[in-house]
């Protein structure tokens, strides 16, 4: 593999190496609890509390834009009362997981970079190893913890934020008919949608938390390491998520055929 | 006892140690000396595991720890305290929480017990009552002796100070010399101080070592190493710049 060092293929394969390593090593913490919980419930705090305001602004205009357009279209073919069950589908197993994830990795990805990245430029994750604590015992597992733990309540808050600004909106704003639009809706969600969506929401939690903790710890030196570390903690967990997005759905919708759910 | 063996590091194209060997006994004292991006830092960082060499080895009590993951490091990191040249205190905790970090993450103690060893350790500092403040609020000097105290609230056997006197003014650096050798005499630890300033190297350190072109020139008493005649080692201690040589 010599004839790829140096070039950007090299590097990439390289960081993607070291990123496996990083969950391999936080994956073997957790599970021998070397972890502190009042460290996971701090990040439960600042990662799930926190992350509230722009969760719920985003799931409820998303939802709201969501019904009005749907209605624009479907107005036209006289299926006005199947917006909402369009939007509660869209909503669970696709805008709800994604547009949340997407608002996290913007909020607490640049957060764990910055932060992480700090400590790194400022010789605190030496002073951690030197007091016999492993970096990843004490900045990574809790993050991913309460990641993993937090994305899936905000999901499911977005969701239902999504759901009831688009029922506002279609029944009192676009007058569609109410109890046809309630009914279609349950008719056409299941319970699958909501578990597919949860499902996508866990592994998004790890990306943002692991991406956000590999590009701090290995952030250069400097401000402006600290600044790029930043920025593509962002930027790599988003894509992520994306691309994740479409290999999750097109996994588990399968999954759910050949289960009969 | 700390011994280093034929260690070689380079950082990409620039060779920064190449050859270092030396030893220390169990309770001695070294100041190990040097120019500024000599490769002293590097050289502790080492002898702490933080860094690993391109070659060589590192015993510590017999164990060479180049060889050690970084799980199995972290038991022999107990053995070391370590001052860092920045201090590098926990900037999101308070002065009580940072000297009380290892005491807390790896001793079974009530938070009575813990506040009473922060108290001693800060007390030992000279620093009492500053349990609440936070490091942004300490002067350089304190936050070097909150560093201090955070290395040795658990008593190690091996201490190393990077760089302690750097950056503060001489009646600070002078406290700081003499906690360093209150903590040696009180506490028996073996000590390495990695400085360049020639007064606090003559006084802390039983030993001297000079490191010069990536290897250890030099290595005696400091009453040795201050009445040398060599003139690499003369030119470092009178502070005399080479003329042909540019610095900045």
């Amino acid at each position: 593999m010599n004839f790829l060092s140096g070039t950007w293929l090299g590097e990439w394969l390289a960081g993607l190496g070291r990123i496996t390593l990083l969950a391999r090593e936080t994956i073997a913490s957790t599970l021998t609890f070397k972890f502190s919980r009042r460290d996971v419930l701090y990040q439960i705090y600042f990662i799930g509390i926190k992350s509230q305001s722009v969760v719920i602004v985003t799931g409820a205009f998303t939802g709201m834009v969501l019904a009005a357009q749907t209605y624009f279209q479907f107005h036209k073919v006289k299926m006005d009362t199947a917006t909402l069950a369009v939007v509660s589908v869209s909503m669970c197993s696709e805008l709800g997981p994604v547009l949340t994830a997407l608002m996290v990795a913007g909020r607490v990805g640049a957060a764990i970079a910055a932060e992480i990245g700090t400590m790194r430029v400022t010789e605190q994750i030496d002073a951690l190893r030197t007091l016999a604590t492993h970096p990843v015992d004490y900045l990574v597992v809790p993050r991913l913890m309460a990641a993993t733990i937090a994305l899936p309540l905000l999901t499911v808050e977005s969701m239902v934020v999504g759901i009831g600004a688009s029922y506002v909106v279609g029944v009192h704003l676009l007058g569609i008919e109410p109890t046809y639009a309630w009914w279609n809706m349950l008719k056409y969600s299941h319970d699958v949608d909501v578990m597919i969506g949860i499902t996508k929401s866990i592994v998004y939690g790890g990306i943002i938390a692991l991406i956000g903790c590999y590009k701090g710890l290995s952030c250069e030196m400097g401000a402006q390491g600290v600044g790029r570390a930043t920025t593509e903690a962002v930027v790599y967990s988003s894509i992520t998520i994306l691309i994740c997005n479409f290999f999750l759905t097109m996994v588990l919708e399968q999954l759910c055929v050949i289960l009969s759910l | 006892m700390i011994e280093v063996r034929d260690l070689k590091k380079s950082f990409g194209p620039q060779t920064i140690l190449d050859g270092v060997s030396f030893r220390i006994e169990n309770g001695e004292s070294v100041a190990i000396i040097g120019r500024s991006g000599g490769g002293k830092s590097v050289l502790l960082k080492h002898i702490i595991g933080l860094l690993r060499p391109d070659s060589g080895a590192v015993l510590v009590n017999g164990e060479n720890i180049v060889a050690m993951t970084e799980r199995q490091l972290l038991r022999v990191r107990r053995m070391f305290g370590m001052v860092f040249q920045g201090a590098a205190l926990f900037d999101s905790m308070t002065v009580a929480e940072n000297v009380g970090f290892g005491l807390r993450r790896h001793e079974h103690l009530t938070e009575a017990e813990i506040a009473k060893h922060v108290a001693a350790a800060l007390e030992m500092v000279d620093l009492p009552g500053t349990e609440k403040k936070n490091p942004a609020e300490l002067s350089g000097g304190m936050r070097k002796r909150v560093g201090l105290a955070r290395a040795i609230v658990y008593e190690p056997q091996i201490m190393l100070y990077d760089e302690p006197t750097t950056g503060l003014d001489p009646i600070v650096s002078d406290s700081i010399d003499k906690l360093i050798i209150r903590v040696r005499d009180q506490l028996k630890v073996t000590s390495i101080v990695v400085t360049h300033d020639m007064r606090s190297a003559r006084r802390v350190g039983h030993r001297v070592m000079l490191l010069h072109q990536k290897k250890m020139y030099a290595n005696g008493t400091p009453e040795e190493i201050f009445a040398s005649q060599d003139a690499v080692v003369r030119q470092f201690i009178d502070g005399v710049a080479d003329p042909q040589e540019t610095i900045f």
